[in-house]
């Protein structure tokens, strides 16, 4: 036996070592054929499995056992076996199921992309605009509760909120200690403390760079805009709780928002504490290092928003819901 | 969702009763795994504390099995029978599935919301009684059906219902 | 008279206790199996043909051959008496009047799974069951039929029970299992499966009550005598739990086999339709499995006897037939609105989602809702198909099988009652006064062409 396994993605094959998942085999080959990914969060043990939107077509189990798996599996949680075949981009039942995993993501979704601070790096935007409908036969009341506080740093938007279990993962693996949670049960279950209290911890606000969607954002983002007006800087300053490496959010040459720095699968690259996260926004706080072009491929790269920002966020009103209202 | 303050609700603790009753409780499970016996306690605590599952008595129970209150909370909030907001002395838990759907429990909830002057979901004023419609209680046969209590009471009729009523309200008086 | 195994004691009174059941030969399989090798305690039960009883009738022999065994971890048998599928309520008519049986069956499985420790998983209304049980496990301990040392074999074993709190989601074995270590009742991502990773991470296996109870007639009279018992893949006796508008609901152990006939016309049985009423359609394994019109009841597509096996109930497939499932009967007269179930069952998977994965977390809202509306006069056409739609977006995609079981009804009683929805969308204020009653549902239709096999 070998120790690499051979897997063959919509007809492209590669080696991966025993244990690598469908999803991370894809993204090795790259391209059109890696799955979307909405709640598996590589650096956060245990995270992937709930969303569905990763899900593929096994058409060979493996070598040894060829029989198709008679359902979708989740690709980041499905474990590669040597000479299995799989089917993401190429496979109608596969874009199919994608199609109805967007829209389910959907309905309760207030779509107020035009005040939510995620517009333009939110990773639900993205997937709607490249697996979504652009109607939906959603009839019904959306969910609708009010924005919520944790804390003076964070704030919680729970109708935006995806349940991806990111932010939970994050608390009990980075912080020690875990103050909030989900409560309730099914589409009643929602992100909360239960009791009013604040998030506190030296590392608690990298819950908002692991949230794929606006349901926690910064609140001490300073001058309050729309992301794709601001420029990226790489900078770094010496911390002695963390790296200090981070992404400078700035507009017109001053820091609005400081983030970690993510790779290509929008994934932190090192952990950033709050003191660099929320108290340093002057320039001469950080040393600047270069100019970022962020690596993922997001509608906020595809140059969308600001040559004309009305096409992406049009695809997403076109979901026939009630005018997006303005929050606070 | 509303917040609870934390200092709104009154502290909790185990009656020397329940004390040894959740020692026999813990001795079930191996020692490392203390948590395993969170769902009865906290039954036991709602039961002590009248019915009602407060912070107070999660806060409790998370002390008592040493794990974070988040950890309760989300136990607390994902299963439908511990009870978050206060309810009355007595919880007519009418079964609307199936079964009991099919051969007429839904007359029976309205007769009994109109006797009571209560819809579901909320209490008689003299805090006697709350009105709940819960799931399939596992008692089909016997439709339709309610959980009083940690009773059931089976094949429900209208006068069934009087008279329930009447002896729980002769109880309270004498 | 049918025979009867797991009941055949029903008559007699006190049988609940620890005296009389000795009395009836109880505990005799356990010193028997005692002094039998643990294998050979497998295999009686493999070659009984054994299968579930909890809904998804997977042979026991081999989930329990599937029990990995590595050095030095404990492993843990754990019963599932959740019971919270709408219509069953067999487990708690076995755990009530016959505690003795189920424990003294999983004293003899944890003996052959090399099992120390067995929880008995229950759902936490059933607390007055579970006192009855704690009864029950007390008068074994003090009989030292549970405890170190079981009569004298040098088998240590002991049995607790533990109640959850009102969540259908954890009759599934992975929700259950981390209910029992005091967690949300989300179900796990398979694999790892129990046998490899259950209970504490350890390797276990999870039975329903019925099936632990069996192995105790199977202990008693041979894996090849029982058998015998039942058709083919279909063996031994099933408990059945029969509801609705009939004139003799409760519990009946039937053998393999019985016709659907004789088990709802016949007074050994369901003793028919109640109010002389006609029968309308049926749900004959718990709310999960599809529904049957009643010309599809009591005979298959084919025109042939339909009988209480797993295979026959399935004959057809999807189109035509059913499941077996958890044994959960229920009956529907010409009186029944087919929307109105299918809206009030949509409406208790709605509400038992666990919420983990998002087609079953949204999906299930969105069927009651349209349910709702076509019931209550307010639907469009394209309603129905979007009704359609969704539940195919459900179907499969989901993390554990309640999105099949919140699918399958829906498009169950579309594929067979799609005349009463339409006739609800285009007919909003009658559907309101009125029902649509048994239309042609109870009409035998003529036999589908032979389709040329291969
Ligand atoms: C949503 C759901 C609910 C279930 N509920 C029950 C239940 O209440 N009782 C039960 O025995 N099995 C239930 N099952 C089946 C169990 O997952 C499991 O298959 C069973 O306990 C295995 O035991 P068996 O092989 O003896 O049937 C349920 C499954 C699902 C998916
Ligand atoms: S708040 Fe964000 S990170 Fe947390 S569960 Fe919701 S979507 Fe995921
Ligand atoms: S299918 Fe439903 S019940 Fe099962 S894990 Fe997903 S959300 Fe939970
Ligand atoms: S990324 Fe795989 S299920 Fe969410
Ligand atoms: S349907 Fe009411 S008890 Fe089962």
């Amino acid at each position: 036996m070998s120790d690499t396994l051979k897997v063959t993605i919509d007809g492209q094959s590669i080696q991966v070592p025993m244990g690598t998942s469908i999803l991370e085999a894809a993204r090795m080959i790259g391209g059109k054929l890696v799955p979307p990914a909405m709640c598996y969060y590589k650096p956060l043990k245990g995270s992937g499995g709930k969303c569905r939107t990763c899900l593929v077509a096994v058409t060979q189990g493996s070598e040894k056992d060829p029989r198709p798996m008679p359902k979708l599996v989740p690709s980041c949680s499905t474990s590669v076996m040597d000479g299995m075949v799989v089917e993401s981009a190429i496979s109608e039942r596969v874009t199919e199921a994608r199609q109805s995993v967007t829209e389910f993501l959907l309905i309760n979704h207030p779509l107020d992309c035009p005040v939510c601070d995620q517009a333009g790096e939110c990773k639900l935007q993205d997937l709607s605009f490249e697996h979504g409908k652009s109607f939906t036969n959603y009839k019904e009341e959306r969910r609708d509760n009010e924005p919520d506080d944790l804390g003076d740093k964070i704030k919680l938007n729970v109708n935006r909120c995806i349940l991806c279990y990111r932010c939970v993962y994050a608390a009990e693996q980075l912080c020690g200690t875990r103050d909030h949670g989900v409560l309730y049960r099914g589409d009643h279950a929602e992100i909360s403390t239960m009791i009013e209290k604040s998030l506190d911890s030296d590392f608690i606000g990298n819950v908002i760079d692991v949230c794929p969607v606006g349901a926690l954002t910064d609140k001490t983002f300073r001058f309050r805009s729309r992301i794709w007006f601001t420029e990226q800087w790489n900078a770094h300053r010496s911390c002695d709780k963390c790296c200090g490496k981070v992404v400078l959010h700035k507009i017109d040459g001053q820091i609005a928002r400081v983030s970690a720095r993510k790779n290509e699968w929008d994934e932190v690259e090192e952990w950033i504490c709050d003191t660099c996260r929320f108290d340093k926004k002057e320039n001469e706080d950080w040393t600047i290092e270069s100019k970022r072009v962020p690596k993922s491929k997001s509608v906020q790269t595809l140059n969308k928003y600001s040559d004309n920002s009305q096409s992406v966020y049009v695809k997403v009103e076109g979901l026939g819901s009630e005018r997006p209202k303005e929050l606070e | 969702m509303e917040k609870i303050k934390v200092n709104s609700s009154p502290p909790f603790s185990f009656n020397e009763e329940n004390l040894l009753e959740a020692k026999r409780i813990l001795a079930m499970y191996p020692e490392d795994r203390s948590k395993s016996a969170l769902l009865r306690l906290l039954h036991i605590a709602q039961k002590q504390n009248n019915g009602f599952c407060s912070v107070g008595v999660m806060d409790y129970i998370a002390d008592f099995l040493k794990i974070k209150p988040i950890e309760v909370y989300e136990v607390a909030t994902f299963y439908t029978m511990y009870h978050l907001k206060p309810l009355g002395k007595h919880v007519f838990e009418f079964c609307q599935t199936a079964t009991c759907a099919t051969v007429g429990v839904e007359k029976i909830i309205d007769y009994t919301c109109n006797k009571l002057g209560i819809g579901i979901g909320e209490t008689t004023h003299d805090g006697l009684f709350s009105i709940k419609t819960v799931e399939c209680l596992g008692a089909c046969g016997y439709a339709p059906m309610m959980q009083l209590g940690e009773d059931y009471v089976e094949h429900l009729t209208e006068s069934k219902i009087d008279e329930l009523i009447q002896n729980l309200r002769n109880q309270e008086n004498g | 008279m049918a025979r009867k195994l797991l009941l055949k004691n029903d008559h007699i009174a006190g049988i609940n206790t620890l005296d009389v059941y000795q009395q009836h030969q109880g505990y005799e399989a356990l010193k028997k199996a005692l002094t039998m090798k643990s294998e050979d305690i497998v295999s009686e039960v493999q070659k009984s043909g054994l299968r579930g009883r909890g809904g998804a009738g997977f042979p026991t022999g081999m989930k329990w051959s599937f029990i990995a065994k590595p050095e030095g971890v404990p492993r843990y048998l754990v019963c599932n008496a959740d019971e919270s599928e709408p219509g069953t309520f067999k487990d708690r008519y076995l755990m009530e009047y016959h505690p003795h049986i189920l424990i003294e069956g999983m004293i003899i499985s944890c003996f052959a799974l090399g099992a120390n420790t067995g929880y008995i998983f229950i759902r936490g209304e059933y607390m007055f069951v579970l006192r009855k049980l704690e009864i029950a496990l007390e008068e074994a301990r003090k009989a030292g039929l549970l405890g170190k040392n079981i009569l004298g074999s040098g088998f240590d074993c002991d049995i607790f029970v533990s109640p959850g709190a009102g969540a259908y989601i954890c009759g599934e074995e992975t929700a259950l299992l981390e209910a029992l270590e005091g967690k949300r009742g989300n179900p796990r991502m398979k694999p790892p499966f129990p046998a490899v990773k259950g209970l504490y991470q350890c390797p276990t296996v999870v039975n329903n009550v019925e099936t632990l109870a069996a192995v105790v007639p199977i202990l008693e009279m041979g894996g090849e005598e029982y058998a015998k018992i039942g058709i083919g893949k279909s063996t031994g006796t099933k408990l059945m739990s029969a509801s609705g508008n009939i004139n003799k609901p409760g519990v009946y152990e039937v053998e393999m086999g019985l016709t659907m006939q004789e088990f709802i016309y016949s007074d050994e049985y369901l003793g028919g339709i109640k109010n002389g009423k006609q029968l309308k359609a049926c749900i004959p394994g718990g709310s999960s499995m599809p529904i049957l019109p009643a010309y599809l009841v009591t005979k298959t597509i084919n025109h042939e006897d339909r009988l209480l096996t797993y295979e026959s109930i399935n004959d057809g497939g999807f189109a035509s037939g059913s499941m077996l499932g958890s044994g959960g009967f229920m009956i529907f007269d010409e009186d029944q609105c087919i929307v109105r179930n299918t809206w009030n069952l949509s409406r208790f998977y709605h509400h038992e989602s666990c919420g983990q994965c998002s087609p079953c977390r949204e999906g299930t809202g969105w069927l009651e809702k349209i349910l709702y509306r076509i019931e209550n006069g307010q639907a469009q056409m394209d309603d129905i198909d979007t009704l359609f739609k969704v539940q195919k977006g459900i179907d499969g995609n989901t993390i554990c099988p309640l999105g099949e079981a919140a699918a399958w009804p829906v498009a169950a009683a579309l594929r067979h009652f799609r005349d009463e929805f339409v006739w609800h969308v285009e007919n909003p204020d009658l559907a309101q006064k009125q029902n649509y009653g048994l239309a042609k549902y109870a009409e035998m239709r003529p036999k589908p062409e032979p389709q040329p096999t291969n």
